[in-house]
């Protein structure tokens, strides 16, 4: 049971690890960027949802809106972002564009640090009922939402990629962007359409992050992002169902180490994986393998 | 060859006027407790620095786990210099021998992660090899901290003091020339090759991966040093100092410097070091400013600062002068061919 | 004359797909010899398989009688394998001088303590590599460019260089990758003059890979024609050309 139980915590971690982890995979799909910065986009999402909920209090509704708020904040951070630094890099060398991304990692992450001060602040419950309880299993109502919730959003995301006009051009433009651009798919606005879904993810993951982690700091982003990048390079980058299983993955390995092995060498055991799932399979679970042209 | 006599004679004098002046400085009390631990970090920095070009710069490596490194040059050197003051001294002077024997067997050590991490990372292209590096900076950081001679999370304690300005920046001077007459010599020439072309640096007869090893290991090695020296003058260590964002700073100067020259990421990390120090009140501000600075400068100058520029006593007069002839020939409506510079 | 290079049954494939199949080859000293073939033909893809960017899946090379499966392109540089590229592919930062220095690196020996702390060895060595480096470049006319960033030489002159440069390497063997791509008539007559200069100088074999036909059968003592990852002619060149698959491979069906 104990083992089942540590499977579940798992679970809901690596929801949010996977929610995260498609917007990495998703940006790098389509412009080969590591986006260091997206693990900052959670940080905001939580300081935006926070500061939201004191004015839902004071209009009188309910508290979960923020989520919406958060969204639509990020998505529009993660496209401005977009549109100011890395757009003018879209043709430089690789080096250049990934310490782009991390000077924008360092600047929103010290924005926020000076807005809101370095003290964390406290999230406010959201889920107050109770847990529910089958046989000696014990599942709180936040790892229900958030693995229920993820699921359905990472379903919908697939078939909005596989069905909708805007989801196809995304996946031509990560197929062959010149050859999209021919096609008369407008590169830009599918680019910047991409940056706000994974922010807006981000936003959502925040939120999941924050239920079970009910502490707001400038520097939580850091470490979750690092660790849904993992997962993505997990499942292979670029691919988008990798995504969602190498957050899985990642999830129930983290709480299977924490559980069994050592709560202090979880994180070392987590890039221990990234390091030998590189060393032996390089494009991750799904993802393909390519040769260099001479 | 009459040019390089020069240089060593140049320099040469150039290093003893420094330490002239350095002496100056310290006798005659201008320099505040304050001051000499700037310089102390400042040295520190440049070793980071000049380390981390020649895998970033000259190699053409992203890396971004230096302080990874540097934590394990400065744990084993504390270590090592605590465990000779605990057996064998009853002073608190860490005698300069064993500092120096400290100093090297750290570096050694970081030396040989290096050769670890290096030997399966360094077959991975461009970010992969990013985050391997980073990847394995928290595995050592989340080691250091679980274990229990490294002091665990509360940190090494009670390290022996050596913060005498002479040695350090003796110290910091032969790392800057050994890195310099590295990168112009025939296994600087190969590493160099392997970040023009490596396909071609192959066919050439390059032995990429030995060089691109070599490059991280001498690196790692540096980093190692510049660690035994933070161990020293700080007199604790923490692993969270040397996080991803220590890291990042390193990547910071190197890039802002001007990725492939020493002299950009010796003035860069000199320059980021000290201007804090002048600007205290904007403490709070530091690591924005840095930010706003690092994406500007990525969106308008990439290269940074000095691009690949060297600056040398003999060549920048040289320089200089013939960048001003032009200006005026320009400005006279003269056409100048570019391409007669040959000395 | 003794064998140098030999290929026997090479062949390849990338994912099914046969690239290079049956290919034999032999380079005696002195050898002069030219492979062609319309675009995609898998010339190429030859030189890589030689070169040891490619394993083949099937076949044997032997260089001198040894076997040299498996060995990695800077291994088979060192044992006398050198090339050029169709793209040329020089580094460009970095000064004529130092890019055919470069290609001197396996034969050094200075070891890195030595270079770090300018040991006497180091001058020595460096002195007399930069001898060898200023003739060799001396050879293609480049030396009044020693100091210029490869990159910024003229077209024909960055060919020369990245000949230059596989020389070096002090080969026995030359592949040289379209070496005439993308010059006017008056350069490539001079190139095709420094090549057979080259092989009587230095006394190696040359294979080059050429687009065109007439300038090889000039040049070239004899001719290997690949069409689809085969070789459908071998001979001198008048027999090549007069070859029906040959004529067919080039000008098209008639019917």
């Amino acid at each position: 049971m104990e083992f089942i139980q540590q499977v579940i915590n798992g679970l809901q971690l690596g929801s949010i690890y996977a929610l995260v982890a498609l917007g990495y995979t998703m940006v790098y799909g389509i412009i080969k960027l590591i986006n260091f910065a997206h693990g900052e986009i959670i940080m905001v999402g939580a300081y935006i949802a926070l500061t939201s909920v004191s004015f839902l209090v004071q209009m009188g509704l309910p508290i979960w809106l923020c989520v919406f708020v958060a969204v639509v904040f990020c998505a529009i951070l993660g496209i401005l972002t977009e549109r100011i630094a890395y757009r003018p890099l879209r043709n430089s060398p690789r080096l250049t564009s990934l310490i782009t991304a991390i000077g924008i990692s360092f600047l929103l992450q010290n924005a926020f640090m000076l807005i809101y001060s370095p003290t964390p602040k406290p999230f406010p419950k959201m889920v107050t009922a109770a847990p529910i309880t089958v046989g000696s299993l014990q599942i709180s109502m936040s790892a229900l939402l958030t693995i229920v919730i993820s699921i359905v959003i990472m379903l919908v995301l697939q078939i909005f990629i596989q069905k909708n006009r805007l989801g196809k051009a995304m996946r031509a433009v990560s197929e062959d962007y010149g050859a999209a651009q021919l096609m008369g798919i407008n590169i830009n606005h599918t680019i910047s359409l991409t940056f706000a879904i994974g922010s807006g993810l981000a936003a959502v993951a925040a939120i999941f992050y924050c239920m079970s982690y009910p502490l707001v700091e400038y520097t939580m982003g850091t470490m979750l992002g690092l660790k849904a990048f993992v997962a993505a390079v997990l499942g292979g980058i670029g691919v988008i169902p990798g995504a969602m299983i190498g957050g899985l993955v990642l999830g129930i390995v983290e709480s299977l180490t924490k559980a069994y092995i050592s709560t202090q060498l979880a994180d070392a055991v987590t890039f221990g994986v990234l390091i030998v799932v590189l060393i032996f399979r390089p494009a991750g679970i799904m993802g393909k393998n390519t040769k260099e042209k001479v | 060859m009459n040019d390089t006599k020069k240089a060593y004679i140049l320099n040469t004098i150039s290093v003893i006027l420094l330490f002239i002046l350095l002496h100056l400085m310290l006798t005659g009390g201008m320099f505040t407790r304050r001051w000499q631990s700037v310089v102390i970090l400042l040295c520190i920095n440049v070793i980071l620095a000049v380390s981390l070009n020649l895998t970033t710069g000259v190699l053409g490596q992203i890396a971004l786990g230096h302080a990874g490194f540097m934590s394990i040059g400065a744990y084993t050197a504390a270590l090592i210099t605590k465990k000779y003051m605990a057996d064998f001294s009853a002073t608190d002077q860490v005698p300069l021998g064993i500092y120096v024997i400290a100093l090297i067997i750290g570096g050694l050590i970081a030396a040989f992660v290096g050769l670890i991490v290096g030997l399966p990372a360094l077959r991975l292209r461009g970010d992969y090899l990013a985050i391997v590096t980073l990847g394995f900076a928290e595995i050592i950081r989340v080691i250091i901290e679980y274990l229990d001679f490294t002091g665990g999370a509360q940190g090494l304690r009670g390290i022996n003091k050596m913060t005498n300005l002479y040695v350090i920046v003796a110290i910091t001077l032969v790392v800057i020339f050994l890195m310099f007459t590295l990168g112009r010599s025939r296994q600087g020439r190969a590493i160099i090759s392997i970040r023009e072309d490596e396909i071609a640096a192959e066919s050439s007869g390059i032995n990429t991966i030995y060089y691109k090893t070599l490059a991280f290991v001498v690196s790692a090695f540096f980093a190692g040093i510049a660690g035994g020296i933070y161990a020293h003058s700080m007199g604790i260590l923490t692993a969270k100092t040397f996080g991803f964002m220590k890291s990042v700073e390193i990547l910071i100067f190197v890039v802002l410097g001007g990725s492939g020259s020493f002299t950009g990421s010796i003035v860069a990390a000199i320059l980021l070091t000290v201007l804090p120090e002048v600007l205290r009140e904007f403490a709070d501000y530091r690591m924005l400013v840095y930010s706003i600075l690092l994406v500007v400068m990525m969106i308008f100058k990439p290269s940074g600062i000095f691009g690949r520029y060297e600056f040398s006593l003999v060549n920048t007069p040289k320089d200089i002068k013939r960048y001003f002839a032009k200006r005026t020939q320009k400005k006279k409506g003269a056409v100048q061919d570019d391409n007669n510079t040959e000395s | 004359m003794t064998t140098i290079l030999k290929a026997s049954d090479l062949g390849i494939s990338f994912g099914g797909l046969k690239a290079v199949s049956g290919f034999n080859l032999t380079l005696e000293t002195n050898d002069l010899v030219g492979l062609i073939g319309p675009n995609g033909a898998g010339k190429t893809t030859v030189f890589n398989l030689l070169t040891g960017v490619y394993q083949p899946t099937e076949g044997a090379i032997e260089l001198e009688g040894h076997s040299i499966m498996g060995k990695t392109p800077h291994h088979l540089v060192k044992l006398g394998i050198a090339r050029t590229f169709q793209n040329i592919r020089l580094f460009k930062e970095i000064t004529v001088l130092d890019n055919v220095k470069i290609a001197f690196d396996h034969q050094m020996k200075t070891s890195l303590l030595s270079s770090m702390f300018r040991l006497p060895g180091f001058w020595k060595e460096e002195k007399s590599i930069e001898t060898k480096a200023i003739e060799l470049l001396k050879v293609f006319n480049l030396e009044k460019y020693r100091y210029y960033s490869a990159g910024n030489l003229p077209y024909g002159q960055q060919r020369k260089l990245e000949i230059a440069r596989a020389l070096a390497t002090d080969p026995k063997v030359l592949l040289l990758d379209e070496p005439a791509a993308g010059m006017n008539h008056t350069e490539t007559h001079e190139l095709m003059d420094t090549i057979r200069f080259i092989r009587d100088r230095f006394n190696i074999a040359i294979l080059l890979i050429e687009h065109d036909m007439q300038l090889v059968t000039g040049i070239c003592e004899k001719i290997t024609v690949l069409d689809y990852g085969k070789i459908i002619a071998h001979g001198l060149p008048q027999e090549v050309i007069n070859n029906p698959n040959v004529i067919r491979v080039y000008l098209g069906d008639d019917d």
